[in-house]
C-alpha cells in the first residue's frame, strides 16, 4: 500500500531537474555555445565591419545599404531564385509521377525504390558534382550523346553562362529519389476502397489520380515542398564544384551560399557575410511562411 | 495470349489487390499494360543510373577514350587510373579516406550518445524551462548553418582548432543536430511508459532506465541516426572546406575538389577512379542500412 502511494504518479510531480541537467547537459552546452550564442553574435556582426583580424567596429546599417548596390548579390539572388523556382517543382513532379507509377502493386518495387534512391544519396557529393562537370563539358558525355543522334556540337554547357545553371538544375531534378520515397509512403496511406469506389463509378485512371490520389496526397506534397525549398536555398556543393569555386561563368552559377562563402571565407568580410546570412534566414523564413499560408487553399487534411 | 484454366500465380498481383480479383486471370489488356509498365520503368532506371554507370566504366578507360564515348560497355580495364589517381595528390588517397572515416566515426558516436540522451530528457523527464528548451531544440533543426558559421569559426579559431577534426566532431557530441534529437524523441514517445514505471518501482534510476530499458528498444531510431549521419557527414563539403585547409588533413570531398583544380585535361580517368572510390563507402552503407534508410526518409523526410 505504501509503495503504491509513493509510486510513479506522485514522483512525476516533482521535477527531475537534476537528472535533466545530466541528460540534457551536452545539448544545453551545444545549444548555448554553438547555436544561440553564435546566432546572436552573427546578428551583431551583421552591423559591423568584422574581418577576423581586427575587432569589429559597429557600422550601423552600412552592410545592408551596401546590399542595395551590390550587383553580384542581386545576380546571386536571381540565380538562386531560378534554381529554387524551377528545380524544386520539376524534381517533385518527377518524384510524384514515378511514385504513382510504382504504387499500384508494381512488381520489383523494392528494386526500383533503391535504384531511384541511389542518385539522391550520391547527388550532394563532390564526386557527382565532378562527374556533372565532366558530363556537360566540351568533350563530355552529353555532347557524345548528342553526337550519337547526329547533333554535332562542341559547346561546353558548363562554360556557357546561358546553360551552366540549367546543368545544375538538372542535377537537382536527378535527385528525385528521396521525395519519391516519401510520396510512396504517403500513397500507401490512401485506402484502396477509394479507388475501388471510383472505378465502380467509371472513373478513368487519370480521373482517379486527379480526384482521389492528388487531394489525399496534398499534405505530403506540402511537406516535400517546404523541405525542398528550405534545402534548395542552401545548396552549395554542386555550384561550388561545377564552377570551380567561382560561381562562373559570368556569375551564372553564383548561388547565394557560394557568394556568402566568397565574401566571408574568401575576402574575410565576415560582417557582410553575417548580414548576408541573416538575409538568407529572412528569405527562407518568408518562403516558408508563405507556403504555410498558401497551404490553407490547397492542402486537404482529414478532420 | 490464350486464356487457360491454370490459376494465376499470386505474384502477378500486388499484395494489396483485394482477394476477389485474384480469382480471375488478369485480362490480356491488363497484362500487356503490366509488361509495358515494367519496360518503361526499366528504361527510367537506366536513364537515372546512366551517369553513375558511365562514371564507373569511364574510370576503367584510358584517358583518350573517355570523352565523347557514351558507351557503357567496359571494353578496357585501365586499372592504372586507380593507381595514378591514388597517388596524384600530396598524400596517397588512403590518407583522405582515413581522415573522412575519422570524422564520420566521431560524428556517428557523438550523435548516438548525445542525441539519445537529450531525447530521453525531453521525452521522459519533467524539468523547469522544458517548453522554452524544446522550442530552442526545434529552432536548431530549422536554422541554416550559414547564419552561425561565422561566429562558430571564430570560436574554433580562438581555440586554435582550425585544421583539426574537432570543429567537425565536437558539435556532434553536443547534440547540435536537432533533427536526430527530434527523431528519437518521437521514437521514445512511442514506447510504453509502463516500462519505465515498472523499472522505477524496482528501484532503477534514470541512468539505468535509459541504458538498460530504453536504449535497447531504440535500435531502429539509433540505426536511422547512424546511417544518416554517415551519409551526410561523408558528403558534407561546406564545413569541411572551411575548417580543413591543410592538405594533409583533407577529407575525401575536399581532396576530390582540389583534384579537380589541380588536374589537367589528361588525367580524367584518374579523377573518375577516385570519384568512384569516394562514393563506394556510401553505396556499401546504403546496402547495409537500406531498411533503416527507407524507413527514416519516409518518417522524417531526410535528404
Amino acid at each position: 500500500m505504501t509503495r503504491r502511494r509513493s509510486g510513479p504518479r506522485v514522483r512525476q510531480e516533482t521535477p527531475d531537474d537534476k537528472a535533466a541537467l545530466v541528460f540534457l547537459g551536452p545539448w544545453l552546452i551545444g545549444a548555448v555555445v554553438l547555436v544561440v550564442g553564435p546566432l546572436l553574435a552573427s546578428l551583431y556582426l551583421a552591423f559591423t565591419d568584422y574581418n577576423l583580424l581586427q575587432d569589429p567596429n559597429f557600422v550601423g546599417l552600412d552592410n545592408f545599404s551596401r546590399m542595395l548596390g551590390d550587383e553580384r548579390l542581386h545576380h546571386s539572388l536571381a540565380v538562386t531564385f531560378t534554381y529554387v523556382i524551377v528545380g524544386v517543382p520539376a524534381q517533385l513532379v518527377v518524384a510524384l509521377a514515378l511514385a504513382v507509377a510504382l504504387d499500384r502493386g508494381m512488381r520489383g518495387l523494392a528494386f526500383y525504390r533503391s535504384a531511384f534512391y541511389l542518385p539522391s544519396m550520391l547527388g550532394s557529393s563532390v564526386a557527382i558534382a565532378v562527374l556533372w562537370r565532366l558530363i556537360f563539358g566540351q568533350a563530355g558525355l552529353f555532347n557524345g550523346l548528342l553526337g550519337a543522334v547526329g547533333i554535332d556540337t562542341s559547346t561546353s554547357w558548363i562554360a556557357d553562362p546561358d546553360t551552366a545553371l540549367w546543368a545544375i538544375i538538372l542535377l537537382h531534378v536527378w535527385t528525385f529519389g528521396s521525395p519519391m520515397v516519401i510520396f510512396l509512403a504517403g500513397l500507401r496511406q490512401i485506402p484502396r476502397e477509394f479507388y475501388e469506389a471510383a472505378s465502380t463509378d467509371g472513373a478513368s485512371p487519370w480521373r482517379q489520380f486527379r480526384s482521389v490520389t492528388l487531394p489525399l496526397l496534398t499534405p505530403i506534397i506540402f511537406f516535400n515542398l517546404v523541405l525542398a525549398i528550405i534545402n534548395a536555398f542552401q545548396s552549395f556543393t554542386q555550384a561550388f564544384v561545377v564552377s570551380g569555386g567561382t560561381g562562373g561563368p559570368s556569375d551564372s552559377t553564383l548561388f547565394y551560399t557560394l557568394y556568402l562563402y566568397q565574401e566571408g571565407f574568401g575576402a574575410f568580410r565576415m560582417g557582410y557575410a553575417s548580414a548576408l546570412a541573416w538575409l538568407l534566414v529572412v528569405i527562407v523564413g518568408a518562403f516558408t511562411l508563405i507556403n504555410f499560408w498558401a497551404s490553407k487553399y490547397w492542402v486537404h487534411y482529414d478532420d | 495470349m490464350t486464356t487457360d484454366t491454370i490459376t494465376t500465380p499470386a505474384t502477378t498481383t500486388g499484395p494489396r489487390t483485394p482477394p476477389e480479383l485474384r480469382r480471375h486471370r488478369p485480362s490480356v489488356r491488363t497484362r500487356v499494360f503490366r509488361v509495358l509498365r515494367q519496360a518503361l520503368m526499366i528504361a527510367v532506371v537506366v536513364v537515372a543510373l546512366y551517369p553513375i554507370l558511365w562514371m564507373i566504366v569511364s574510370s576503367l578507360r584510358p584517358d583518350g577514350h573517355i570523352f565523347g564515348n557514351p558507351s557503357l560497355v567496359p571494353n578496357t580495364f585501365e586499372v592504372s587510373n586507380y593507381t595514378s589517381g591514388w597517388n596524384a595528390l600530396g598524400a596517397p588517397f588512403s590518407t583522405y579516406l582515413l581522415n573522412s572515416a575519422l570524422v564520420v566515426a566521431g560524428a556517428i558516436v557523438g550523435n548516438l550518445i548525445s542525441c539519445s540522451m537529450a531525447a530521453y530528457g525531453f521525452a521522459r523527464l519533467r524539468f523547469r524551462f522544458q517548453r522554452p528548451a524544446f522550442v530552442v531544440m526545434l529552432l536548431m533543426i530549422m536554422i541554416p548553418i550559414h547564419v552561425v558559421i561565422v561566429p562558430q569559426y571564430v570560436i574554433w579559431a580562438q581555440a586554435g582548432l582550425i585544421n583539426t577534426v574537432w570543429p567537425l566532431i565536437v558539435p556532434k557530441f553536443l547534440a547540435t543536430d536537432g533533427f536526430f534529437v527530434f527523431l528519437m524523441i518521437q521514437f521514445i514517445r512511442g514506447l510504453p511508459k509502463e516500462l519505465d514505471e515498472a523499472a522505477r518501482i524496482d528501484g532503477a534510476g534514470h541512468g539505468r532506465i535509459f541504458c538498460q530499458i530504453l536504449l535497447p528498444l531504440m535500435t531502429p531510431a539509433l540505426a536511422t541516426t547512424a546511417i544518416f549521419t554517415f551519409i551526410w557527414t561523408w558528403n558534407d563539403f561546406f564545413s569541411q572546406l572551411i575548417y580543413l585547409t591543410d592538405p594533409n588533413l583533407y577529407t575525401v570531398p575536399v581532396a576530390l575538389r582540389s583534384f579537380v583544380d589541380a588536374q589537367s585535361q589528361s588525367s580524367y580517368g584518374a579523377m573518375f577512379a577516385m570519384s568512384v572510390v569516394s562514393v563506394l563507402p556510401l553505396v556499401v552503407a546504403f546496402g547495409v542500412g537500406q531498411k533503416y534508410l527507407v524507413r527514416g526518409i519516409a518518417t522524417t523526410g531526410g535528404k
